[in-house]
């Protein structure tokens, strides 16, 4: 070993020496410190002193006060909870609200969509009827006007024929046919038609 | 290259003022009390000072404050119960007093307090004393019980009682030896197998096996520091699990 006397040669030492840890070997009087039973009585007291304080500031002060910290925390933390679960409540409640006003908005624009289609097809009925009688008027009046034409017509063609019919038997006969054989004939006529 | 060899030499009390005698009692006020008042003071610090902004998101040494107090708080409950409660003062005390002055102990050149056994055994002796002094109050005789197993046949306790009670005795012996023994035999082990890194190094071709040394005092130094913790959470632990005693008697 390097320093083999260090352990075995205690410098004459006093009782107090005040040497901090240096390098030099220490002064000690051969008794192991933790056993120099000169120092328990000290060393009790001081014990006493120092772990009474301790004990003193840890029941007043530290121990009542991070115990608060921590029930305020609890506290804080569960009525915040609490406040989280109301506003979702409250939103959530909102939410249905809303999809329900929806719902309602759009079976109202259904109706009302529904409602002017209805309306605008019961117009264009009635206008459509109207104009179909108009013209069903219209066409009822121009077959009166044609059959009116047509008789005027036909009862021409009677006078016509009757005329025609006199003028080729006087050319045939030289003599004109009296009115009354000329409408029997003409009838005859007619209705061999 | 003069190198303390001494490892015992970490122990000696430096009395810094000395009072005077009694009987055969020296009366100092040592570096070992100057240590005792820093780890009070060191304590405060972290569960007063720091506690004060009483803050419902804590800083960060809040945090630590309150990390300790639950954990202290869980550990007692879980051995005592609800009853247990009114004395989370005093295991959080003993925690945080063991704690401190055992990572007190592990600064290079500091001081370990709590590698006197006078120190370990006041302390043991005030948790007996406390078991003692409040299972007579609140249980009267009825506490002696605790060294009656319930259910054993008559002959079979003239036996088991003096085992009890000599299982009881040894509690504080235990509890304060136990801290005190791995705390000093720790801090002997670092101090000589820190010193053979210096002696092998001044020793010629030797120095080459310096980093073995070297490699076991880091070693040891993390170990410590486990240590430190470990036993004070021992220390806290036994006391709530004695203390247990004193609240509920009887097996």
């Amino acid at each position: 070993m390097a320093q083999p006397n260090a352990l075995t040669t205690p410098p004459p030492g006093s009782d107090t020496h005040v040497g901090a840890h240096t390098e030099q070997p220490a002064p000690h009087k051969g008794a192991f410190p933790p056993f120099e039973s000169h120092t328990f009585l000290s060393q009790l007291i001081w014990l006493a002193l120092a772990f009474g304080l301790l004990y003193y500031l840890m029941d007043k002060v530290a121990l009542p006060r991070i115990q608060a910290i921590l029930h305020d925390r609890a506290n804080r933390l569960s009525s915040d909870l609490d406040e989280a679960q109301r506003m979702k409540s409250e939103a959530d409640a909102a939410g249905a609200a809303y999809e329900k006003s929806l719902a309602d908005a759009q079976s109202k624009a259904r109706d009302i969509a529904q409602e002017t289609r209805n309306a605008l097809a019961a117009e264009a009925e009635t206008k459509r009827k109207a104009l179909e009688a108009d013209l069903n008027q219209k066409l009822a009046a121009s077959e009166a006007t044609i059959r009116q034409r047509t008789g005027e017509a036909m009862g021409n063609v009677r006078e016509i024929a009757g005329e025609t019919a006199s003028a080729i038997v006087e050319r045939l006969t030289g003599q004109a046919p009296d009115q009354a054989s000329l409408d029997r004939a003409l009838d005859r006529a007619a209705t061999a038609h | 290259m003069a190198v303390s060899v001494d490892p015992i030499h970490q122990f000696e009390l430096q009395p810094l003022v000395s009072l005077g005698h009694i009987g055969n009692q020296q009366i100092a006020f040592t570096q070992s009390a100057l240590y005792m008042f820093a780890a009070v003071g060191v304590i405060a610090l972290l569960t007063i000072v720091a506690t004060s902004g009483r803050s419902i998101v804590p800083s960060r040494m809040q945090s630590l404050a309150e990390i300790f107090y639950e954990f202290i708080a869980d550990t007692l409950h879980q051995a005592t119960g609800d009853e247990g409660k009114r004395f989370l003062p005093l295991v959080f005390s003993l925690f945080m007093f063991v704690l401190i002055l055992n990572l007190f102990g592990m600064i290079p050149y500091a001081f370990a307090v709590t590698s006197h056994l006078i120190i370990t055994f006041g302390l043991a002796a005030l948790v007996i004393g406390v078991v003692i002094g409040y299972g007579v109050m609140k249980h009267g005789s009825h506490f002696f019980g605790l060294f009656v197993p319930s259910g054993v046949p008559k002959p079979l306790l003239a036996i088991l009682v003096p085992i009890e009670i000599i299982s009881f005795v040894s509690r504080p012996i235990s509890l304060s030896v136990r801290l005190f023994a791995n705390i000093l035999a720790g801090h002997i082990a670092m101090k000589i197998f820190a010193f053979f890194v210096a002696a092998l190094l001044s020793a010629g071709a030797w120095s080459v096996l310096s980093p073995l040394p070297l490699a076991l005092t880091i070693a040891l130094t993390a170990l410590e520091f486990l240590v430190a913790a470990l036993q004070a959470y021992v220390f806290a632990t036994l006391t709530a699990i004695y203390l247990n005693d004193a609240l509920h008697p009887g097996h």
